[in-house]
């Protein structure tokens, strides 16, 4: 219970850490909203009433407690780009990442936790060398050129989804997850490459400890010993991997959706930095930080139930 | 409990497995059905998909300043008068203009049960409240059209309007396109009203913007139902759009783009961009304040040579900050003023002390790629003539703050348009005292022209004035001037309609789906 609070009070800290630094970040880049907004028609009568709108021209600590405060009043600001409230503009994207992403991990997880205890049978067989390079392989390729081969592939050959149009979530569920699936097995490919080397070498260098020679000498089967302890043991490994794995994806949904043609938090990202529209960034910034630090969290809990001696303080 | 957690945990990862294999497959084979060819449905429904590269920065027409979302802005606004294809102003909420004879007195007459898209008639609060919002600088702002400050009186009754001008401008009309909008309205931002053809249906920010038809227009209905701008930032995404069917026009299009469409779905129309694309110098930094420098390196670029290469041979090389869509005002002789000569250029840049030439830096928009491949072939050329050439992109929004903004640059490529049809907005932003002269051109013979063309009452007298104007920024080498772009569109087949202005603007109002 201690430990919880401890590490929902660092997640707190680590938010708070975070979003300072997209603040300040803006400050030290060149580029100014005002302008961007105004364009080629700024004048500085125009900007300088702009500025003073949004509030841009009071000290960068007041600025940067003002936005604090509004965020845990609720209110996430007002987006220079758009002038409409922030969570308006975002909360449709939210959802089609966060769907993306959450199929991404269930496509990891169905993918490599069967691959990666079979590919343990293979080791020292024949075919070893071949699944070695092909796992080099699907870890060597980025998502957005995947990305690129399956727009063209599924989309524009075989016409199983239409890229660069996503099909509204709400309205038409089934057709929209298709759409996303595609961009979810580009960002899964290279992380079940991964997982799966990753289970690989956990399993191996869990059946060469000294308890399953004995396990196996005192009568066992390898495939009981195998699934029986073995596997238990890997699991915090396994975990702790696992919430690396959803942090990377989101990362990996940024560039993917640029691809894509997908309207998510990523392609928004990038394209609210374009505009240095602050609320926007700000707020889709402490999001991302949010949901990574969050899925850390969430492994090493996870991992407490799954082993006592963390529990306990100690090192496995 | 340990065991029991392990287990459930186990036999759910099993189960999502066989989940997975069961229900992944199935749905596959029946995904082409569900994803149809759109074009298909959207034929029969006169609706259309348009692909734009940017999303819109404002849907308030009056603080719209992208060329990109004016272009689509269009569509939903009028204003008393209104630009046609053919560069000429017609009455479009007036329905009659009177001009005396001194350009003193414009008398508009208000055209009778013009709707907004809301429903309400046009009355002359609105038309007197649109205007003011131009001509009158909010508190402590700069009003948004500072030429309107002519108006020096303005009166009006139920259906005509006067406006008493303080000085002649012939150019005033072409300020009134502006929206005509509802008076007091706090919406248009987020949902705009207006008078065109087209009325506003919904936004998604960074994905889309939709439009439909509006019944009770004034003039000449639209022909399509609704039209739906996608906005794709990434340029491949353009292309694919289009391949995948999610498209079916798409402007501003290079000729690489282009040329990976099928001849089988799709036909290429070629306009022209209406914008003066140059290699804009800072006449006050060193050595660009010399004009043996600036002439040096007129002569050391071949323009004909950049359209051949980085633009398949599509474009019109320019001389000047004019190009030929605004007809009388354009002085086509000044094209060929400078000749591409290595030897002549090298001379010149001896004589102002650079024999062995220098080093400078071109800073482009990296969201522009015509304008980075632009760059790319000058800094080979220019090697010719001993410039050694730096490249340097920047964002967009850098660059508005850095070299537009701040003038902190030395060279940058872009091109720069006129959005209203006048030519004084080219030739106006290199007076020495103008707000937007970002590249400090300052020649006091420039600046007594340009006083005397703006205030000029007779039209012959204000043209001759501006190919002066035109002229003294050739011989001036001010910039050197490199050419209209060329205009790709990519229209489905089946499309047709497609109108070119001498403006850059999009009327999907004539567009139609042929059967």
């Amino acid at each position: 219970m201690k430990y919880t609070l401890k590490r929902i009070a660092l997640l707190l800290i680590t938010m708070l850490l975070v979003s300072f630094l997209t603040f300040s970040a803006f400050d030290l880049v060149s580029g100014d909203p005002a302008q961007t907004k105004l364009g080629t028609e700024a004048t500085p009568e125009r900007l300088e009433a702009l500025r003073h709108m949004w509030g841009l021209d009071q000290p960068f600590f007041t600025r940067y407690f003002r936005w604090l405060a509004g965020f845990f009043s609720g209110d996430l600001g007002v987006s220079y780009h758009y002038s409409k409230p922030v969570w308006e503009l975002i909360a449709s994207k939210v959802e089609v990442t966060l769907c993306m992403c959450l199929l991404s991990f269930l496509i990891i997880v169905v993918v490599s936790i069967p691959l990666g205890i079979g590919s343990y049978r293979l080791v020292g067989g024949p075919f070893d060398w071949l699944r070695t390079a092909f796992n080099q392989l699907c870890m060597a390729v980025p998502p957005f050129f995947t990305g690129m081969l399956v727009s063209y592939g599924f989309g524009i050959v075989l016409r199983f989804f239409v890229p660069g149009n996503v099909p509204d979530l709400h309205t038409q569920f089934g057709a929209a997850i298709r759409h996303l699936f595609f961009a979810a097995v580009c960002i899964a490919i290279p992380r079940i490459a991964m997982t799966i080397r990753m289970m690989r070498s956990t399993v191996i260098s869990e059946m060469n400890k000294p308890y399953v020679r004995t396990a196996i000498s005192r009568g066992n089967d390898r495939h009981a010993v195998l699934t029986r302890h073995v596997l238990k043991n890997s699991l915090v490994s396994t975990v702790t991997f696992l919430g690396q794995t959803m942090a990377e994806i989101v990362g990996g949904s940024i560039v993917v959706e640029q691809v894509f043609g997908i309207p998510g938090l990523g392609r928004f990202l990038v394209a609210s930095i374009g505009y240095r529209d602050y609320p926007v960034v700000q707020t889709i910034v402490v999001i991302l930080a949010f949901w990574v630090v969050a899925v850390g969290t969430l492994a090493d809990l996870l991992n407490q139930r799954i082993d006592p001696r963390l529990r306990l303080g100690g090192r496995v | 409990m340990k065991k029991r957690f392990l287990a459930i945990f186990l036999v759910l990862t099993l189960a999502l497995t066989l989940l997975a294999g069961c229900g992944k497959k199935p749905s596959e084979p029946a995904a082409p059905e569900a994803a149809s060819p759109p074009e298909a449905d959207a034929q029969a429904l006169q609706e259309l998909n348009v692909g734009v590269a940017q999303d819109f920065d404002s849907l308030d027409p009056h603080h719209a300043t992208a060329a990109g979302t004016k272009e689509v802005l269009f569509n939903l606004f009028e204003g008393l008068v209104k630009p046609t294809s053919e560069g000429q102003l017609v009455p479009a909420v007036a329905s009659d203009v009177k001009v005396s004879d001194d350009g003193l007195t414009y008398t508009f007459t208000l055209r009778q049960g013009v709707k907004f898209h809301n429903g309400d008639t046009v009355d002359m609060q609105d038309v007197v409240f649109s205007i003011d919002r131009n001509r009158i600088a909010a508190d402590g702002g700069a009003a948004l059209i500072p030429a309107l400050a002519v108006i020096q009186d303005l009166t009006y009754d139920d259906t005509t309007l006067t406006l008493t001008l303080s000085e002649p401008s012939l150019e005033l009309l072409s300020y009134l396109t502006l929206a005509i909008l509802p008076a007091d309205y706090e919406e248009q931002e987020t949902a705009p009203v207006g008078t065109g053809p087209f009325k506003y249906v919904s936004r998604q920010a960074q994905d889309n913007m939709v439009i439909e038809r509006f019944e009770d227009y004034w003039g000449t209905p639209a022909k399509l139902d609704k039209v739906t701008f996608r906005i794709i930032e990434n340029v491949e995404g353009l292309v694919m759009g289009l391949q995948s069917g999610a498209l079916d026009l798409v402007m501003h299009l290079t000729s690489t783009q282009t040329a990976q469409l099928s001849e089988k779905d799709f036909h290429v129309e070629v306009g022209s961009m209406n914008l003066v694309q140059a290699l804009y110098l800072n006449n006050a930094v060193t050595p660009f304040d010399d004009v043996r420098v600036r002439q040096a390196l007129c002569y050391g670029v071949d323009k004909q040579d950049i359209i051949d290469r980085a633009f398949d041979g599509y474009g019109i090389p320019l001389g000047t900050s004019m190009f030929p869509s605004f007809g009388k005002y354009y002085d086509e002789s000044l094209t060929d003023y400078y000749t591409h000569d290595v030897e002549k250029a090298k001379a010149l840049l001896a004589d102002a002390g650079y024999p062995n030439g220098f080093d400078m830096t071109i800073t482009v928009p990296s969201n522009y790629q015509p304008h980075v491949d632009t760059a790319e072939v000058l800094k080979e050329q220019l090697k010719d003539i001993g410039v050694n050439v730096t490249i340097l992109p920047v964002e967009w929004g850098v660059w508005l703050s850095d070299v537009y903004g701040a003038r902190q640059f030395e060279s940058t490529i872009t091109g720069l348009t006129s959005d209203n049809m006048t030519a004084r907005k080219l030739l106006e932003r290199f007076g020495s005292q103008i707000g937007n002269n970002f590249t400090n051109y300052n020649n006091s013979e420039y600046d007594e022209i340009l006083a005397k063309a703006v205030t000029s009452t007779s039209d012959e007298e204000q043209t001759a004035l501006y190919r002066q104007l035109e002229k003294n920024l050739t011989e001036n080498a001010a910039n050197v001037y490199l050419q209209d772009m060329a205009d790709l569109v990519a229209v489905r087949n089946g499309v047709e309609g497609l109108t070119f202005y001498p403006l850059y603007v999009l009327d999907v109002s004539t567009l139609y789906w042929a059967s």
